[in-house]
Order: C-alpha cells, then structure tokens, then sequence
C-alpha cells in the first residue's frame, strides 16, 4: 500500500502529515522542535526514513536534527551518549558546526563578499536554508546556507564540511544579499551523473559542478533582469528556485526575480530563454516539475509588489509544454481575498500516479492536489507560517 | 577547593537550550579551573554538545547577539571570557545564568 509523509517546515516548529495513497485523510504529528524555525526538512531517497532536518533560531543560533525512524524520534547527529567522547575525551560530534573555509587545500583563502553598500564584507554564517540528501548514499547530504555557501556531511550529518571551491569562485566577492540575505537555496543533484550538481544563489545566480563541487561554473546566460547596471553579467541575479526532472537532467527550470520571471535551460544552464508566455505576473517564488512528466512544470505567480496572489486569487499555474503556455489551476484554491505568499522551498510533488503537487502558505496553509493540480484540498488550515515542504513517497 | 579540584558549577539554561539538551531543570556541571565563563561553558558543551554553537558562535567563540549571561546579579555579557566568575558561583552557592533576549515573536 503506497502512502505519502509530508515534511512542513514552518517558522515555528515542524510538521509531519502523512496519508495513505488516497491523499485524502491524513495524520498531522506535530509541532516538532516547538518554537524554533523549521526552515527545512528532508529525506534520504536511499532510506526514506531518515529524516534531516534544519532547526535555527536568531537566539541560539543552527542545530541539525536526524531522524531515522521516519520522524517520530530525532537526534542531533553524534551527540549520542556512545558518539560523545574521542580518545582525548572531547566531543566529537559537530552537527552543527559550519565554519567556512578559508585556507587551501580545502578553500580558496576567501573571506569578503559584497556588502549592501558596495563595501566588502566579511562572511558570517547565519543558517541552514535548505538540507539536501545524496541521491545514492544515506550518510551524506548538502547544506545550503547563508551567507552563501554549501557545506556537506558523510557522516550522517555529525560533522560539516564546506565545499569551499564555490564560495572561492572567481566571482565571490561580487556576491552580494538581496533583501532576504544571501542564502545558497537550490541544490539540485543530476541523477545521471554523480559529479555534477546545480546550486542557485540570492542574489548571486546559478552555479553548476561537473567534477563533484571543486570547480564551479556561473550559469546565467540568457538571464534578464533589469535591476543591474550590466546588460549581462556573469553573476548578481537573484535566482529564487531551480528544479529538474531526474529524467532529463539536461534540462533546467528556473524561477527568477521579477523582470525575469521564468526560465529554462535545454542545455545544462549553459544559457536560459524566458518562457513567461500568458503567466499574470513574472513574480514568484517555487517552481517544480510533474514527477512523470518531464515538460510539466508549476508556478505559483505573485503580485511582484505586494508578494501575494494577484487579485486575491491563489492560483497555481501548470505548463504541459516546459513553459510559454500555462493554464490557472483554481478548483479547491481561494478565489478571493487571499492575500497569503508561498516560499521557493514550500512546492513538492510527490511520485504516485496520480502525481501528488503540494504547497504551504505564509498563512498556514498546506494544500494537496492529489490528481496533478487538478483540484486542490487544504490538508491542514492553521499551521504556523510556512517555510518549506517536501514530500516522501512511501511504498 | 584546591586549585586543581573541580567544581561543581550550577548553571540555568533558557528553555528551548534545557528542551534542545534533554534537560530538566538547573544543570550541574564539574569544571577545572579557573572558574570563568569561558571553563563552565567549555564544561557545559562537552556534557551537552549539542548545546555547541548555540550559546557561543561556532567559528569565533563570541557570545550569540540575543543571549545575555549573568550571575549574581551582575551582567557579565560583555565580561571576558577568562576573567574569574565571582566567588558565590565558584562555591556552588549561585548559578551562572544564561538568559534569551526577551524580544521576537
């Protein structure tokens, strides 16, 4: 019996829903790490119930949470009574230690990036915006963080470790925050090649590997965006989501600020053509692809001033064509007076067939639509606001 | 206490640190000394090291913005880390106080 879980991370705690195949009753368990912000959870594809989560708090600052039970206990990894102690008697686990390097062989000797000024600035690790397990092995997963960087654990996520080639790209002290900060937010693994991930930026752009994270290439040829001076810089867009059918890794989906709006890359991001066509607004946050359609995509487009639905409605936005032609998707959605935003992490579709797409809301909300985006059902009203979604298909 | 005894350290956490460490109440911790903020909370992380990097930053050592430290009713926040906690806390006798900023939503 196929069933699904939902991860929801909201700005205070964490949520899990689950549901049979049906996608129609569903359990919510929660909240997790109460009081706390949930930016995002996550499970392995290689043990669905291993679970990572980032837990971060302005006070105290960014803890890594495991489950591996599927989220009904958590640990934080290596603090383990039997993880404690090394042969000198000090800790050894430092699930949440992310210093950035700064010294070869590792890093590249980087430490400034662009202030908000123009002046250079120091880089200072704020949190973990997005978890992403490794698409072949349990004990390794990427963090992507603010200010931008990625990180990645082989244990499990007890110890971290930067991946520092990106953050010493010959751009680096270009990068600068947008309004949000600089978080590093997409991480997108090519099944078919192990060696090559995609990364995307606020506001620096979209970054590709093809030798497993040493080298680095900035791919924003063919982006638009008329807040920057240069007609076509290697780098400064502010890239809100990218995304990817592990069926045709080649091609690339992207979300980009407004006066950009959507974008896709037939060619491994070595350049982008915008494909907006009748969408109302170039303005949004999430984009996802249909789990077996590789050309069927899903925005959520916003007011690009207010940062919510424009005229009051919720809709989300289906392309069957890979952008340029795309329907409102309404039935079940609020069609007046919602004035309500959804982040670029909060959109997840799920592998059963009917493909399961799934959102969550600044306004607590996290919908369903169990046949595609066809209709669309609340599975939960009154959540916290939310910060992420993921979801697991479970057999 | 000799120079070399440890001492028994009581320690007052803020909930969601007690929650994040599993613990109930005031905390007791042995440390060597001297006795300053810097020795109970390396003593504290190495008891509860997921309590690291939520109380100190990870790369520099320095105290979180929103955390304030206390003892003995004085306000210690911008103290060095290496200069002795007074005397009441060393003895056992008043807790070393670890306090969020109250403000946020």
């Amino acid at each position: 019996m196929s069933a699904v879980r939902v991860l929801v991370g909201t700005k205070k705690g964490g949520f899990i829903l689950s549901s049979d195949g049906k996608r129609q009753k569903w359990n919510v368990s929660g909240p997790h790490f109460s009081g706390w912000e949930i930016y995002h959870m996550k499970g392995s594809p290689v043990d669905p119930n291993r679970i990572f989560c980032s837990q971060t708090s302005g006070w105290f600052g960014q803890v890594i949470q495991r489950s591996d039970d599927g989220g009904k206990t958590w640990t934080t990894p290596g603090s383990n009574p039997e993880d404690l102690k090394s042969p000198d008697g000090m800790p050894k686990g430092e699930s949440n230690k992310f210093v950035y390097e700064t010294e070869p062989p590792h890093g590249k000797p980087l430490t400034t990036h662009q202030w908000y000024d123009g002046t250079q600035h120091a880089w200072e690790f704020k949190r973990v915006w997005h978890v992403e397990p490794s698409l072949t092995d349990p004990d390794t997963v990427y963090a992507g963080v603010e200010d931008a960087a990625l990180f990645r654990s082989t244990d499990g996520g007890k110890s971290w470790q930067e991946l520092a080639g990106l953050r010493g790209h010959g751009t680096g002290p270009k990068w600068s925050p947008g309004a949000g900060g600089m978080g590093l937010h997409s991480i997108v693994q090519d099944p078919t090649n192990p060696n090559r991930m995609y990364i995307a930026i606020s506001a620096a752009g979209a970054f590709r590997t093809d030798d497993g994270g040493k080298n680095w290439k900035a791919i924003n040829r063919g982006l638009k965006s008329p807040y920057l001076p240069e007609p076509t810089p290697e780098i400064g867009f502010c890239v809100h989501r990218i995304a990817m059918h592990p069926s045709r890794p080649n091609v690339v989906y992207m979300q980009l600020h407004q006066g950009g709006g959507i974008y896709r890359s037939d060619n491994a991001g070595d350049l982008w053509q915008e494909v907006n066509g009748n969408l109302p607004t170039d303005f949004g946050f999430p984009i996802d692809v249909h789990a077996h359609e590789a050309s069927t995509i899903y925005s959520v487009p916003m007011d690009p001033y207010m940062r919510v639905p424009p005229e009051g409605k919720l809709r989300v936005y289906r392309s069957k064509t890979g952008g340029n032609e795309w329907e409102p998707l309404t039935a079940g959605l609020p069609q007046e007076n919602c004035y309500i935003n959804v982040l670029r992490d909060a959109m997840a579709v799920d592998s059963l067939d009917k493909c399961g797409v799934y959102f969550g809301t600044s306004g607590g909300q996290v919908y369903c639509s169990p046949d595609s985006g066809d209709s669309w059902q609340p599975i939960v009203r009154d959540l916290p606001y939310v910060l992420s979604v993921e979801v697991q298909t479970l057999s | 206490m000799t120079p070399t005894q440890t001492a028994t350290i009581r320690v007052v956490l803020p909930f969601h640190l007690r929650v994040l460490a599993k613990i109930a109440g005031e905390v007791q911790v042995e440390v060597q000394p001297p006795i300053t903020q810097r020795s109970v909370l390396d003593a504290l992380e190495a008891r509860y090291p997921m309590l690291r990097g939520t109380i100190r930053d990870y790369g520099t050592q320095r105290r979180r913005d929103f955390l304030r430290l206390y003892a003995c009713e004085l306000d210690l926040s911008h103290e060095s880390p290496d200069t002795p906690l007074p005397e009441a806390v060393a003895q056992g006798k008043e807790p070393y106080l670890v306090i969020g900023a109250i403000a946020g939503g």
